[in-house]
């Protein structure tokens, strides 16, 4: 449960750009949060208004962005988006692969200001 | 009034910190020439043990280290310390994982390059370190026998951040009706081509082709360091 820790780095993180940006308000915090990130998004989203709280962040809101855990297949010469985080398989041919190309992500893409 | 709200692009990697850190920890290890390998487990697995012996089996030929994370205590420096090699718990406080300037902070004072092998033994917990690269060289996933064969598809994210998958307790396995085969299916499923060792710290099985694993990768690394000097 490292997830508190990350919100408020993520809320760290955002206050700096957002005073960067000169923004008197900061609306929302869009994430990019890969399924093989190791961070639980419902418990990311349970510790986000904690971590918020008494920042210029109070109140934003958390907007995630899911991204799928995705191989790269040599037989197939190509990605393949993985069925289950379970199995490292191409789901079209079958051949198994350690190349991750998509999943790690924890990301903040954007923030929403004025 | 309100203003219109703009979406500003920002893509920053919100442990930025920690990999910078980590990087610079490789570095740093790389320059020394010592060999970094962490261990990660869920609580119980055999970690200490494990090290413990390993510590006492490389000391008599390496220059060797470790570092212990733990919530609370100090126990498992003081039993790694009968090693007679140098040991630094590092305390996490409610803290569930190691982080890079943990590692960083607890390294203070020792001179790398007087020793080959450094290990740095996780808090127990198969989530959370897995968010955490603590530049080490080679990372060790801990399972023992009694935790179920298919403990790889309940933590895939740490199994794939690993590069050994260790098999502890093994003295046990017919005990507990332990299936090998089904255990490595399920290691070969979510990390397909892992290597993986079965061994019992306390009988002494598989201890010695764990150690003739370790051999290969501190020459190569001395000699990459010795030709950069």
């Amino acid at each position: 449960m490292h997830e508190l820790s990350v919100a408020a780095t993520m809320v760290d993180l955002a206050v700096e750009e957002a005073a960067r940006l000169g923004a008197v308000r900061i609306h929302a915090l869009h994430l990019r949060l890969g399924r093989l990130s190791g961070i639980v998004k419902e418990a990311l989203i349970f510790s986000w208004d904690a971590a918020c709280q008494g920042t210029a962040l109070e109140g934003a809101n958390l907007v995630i962005e899911d991204i799928p855990a995705a191989i790269y297949c040599g037989g197939c010469d190509t990605e393949r988006e993985l069925q289950s985080i379970q199995h490292f398989v191409c789901a079209v041919c079958g051949a198994s692969s350690v190349e991750i190309v998509r999943g790690g992500e924890l990301e903040i893409a954007a923030l929403e200001i004025e | 009034m309100m203003g219109t709200p703009r979406l500003v692009e920002i893509r920053q990697n919100v442990l930025k910190q920690n990999d910078l850190l980590a990087r610079n920890l490789r570095q740093r290890f790389n320059d020394a020439g010592v060999m970094v390998i962490s261990l990660v487990s869920s609580p119980g697995a055999g970690k200490t043990l494990f090290l413990e012996k390993t510590l006492a089996a490389l000391s008599s030929q390496y220059r060797v280290a470790a570092l212990v994370g733990d919530l609370a205590t100090e126990n498992d420096a003081s039993r790694l310390a009968r090693t007679q090699a140098p040991v630094r718990q590092i305390t996490t406080g409610t803290v569930c994982h190691l982080e890079a300037a943990m590692v960083e902070r607890a390294l203070e004072g020792w001179n790398l390059s007087d020793l080959d092998f450094l290990f740095v033994e996780n808090v127990g917990n198969l989530v959370c370190p897995s968010s955490y690269d603590l530049g080490e060289n080679l990372r060790l996933v801990l399972m023992s026998v009694t935790e179920g064969e298919d403990k790889p598809l309940k933590y895939p994210t740490i199994f794939n951040s690993a590069d050994i998958a260790v098999i502890t307790k093994i003295d046990l396995a017919s005990a507990v009706e332990f299936d090998l085969q089904a255990a490595l299916c399920s290691i070969e499923s979510v990390r397909p081509g892992m290597h993986v060792i079965e061994v019992s710290a306390k009988t002494g099985d598989g201890m010695e082709a764990w150690y003739q694993t370790l051999r290969p990768h501190q020459i190569k690394k001395r000699e990459i360091t010795e030709q950069a000097k």
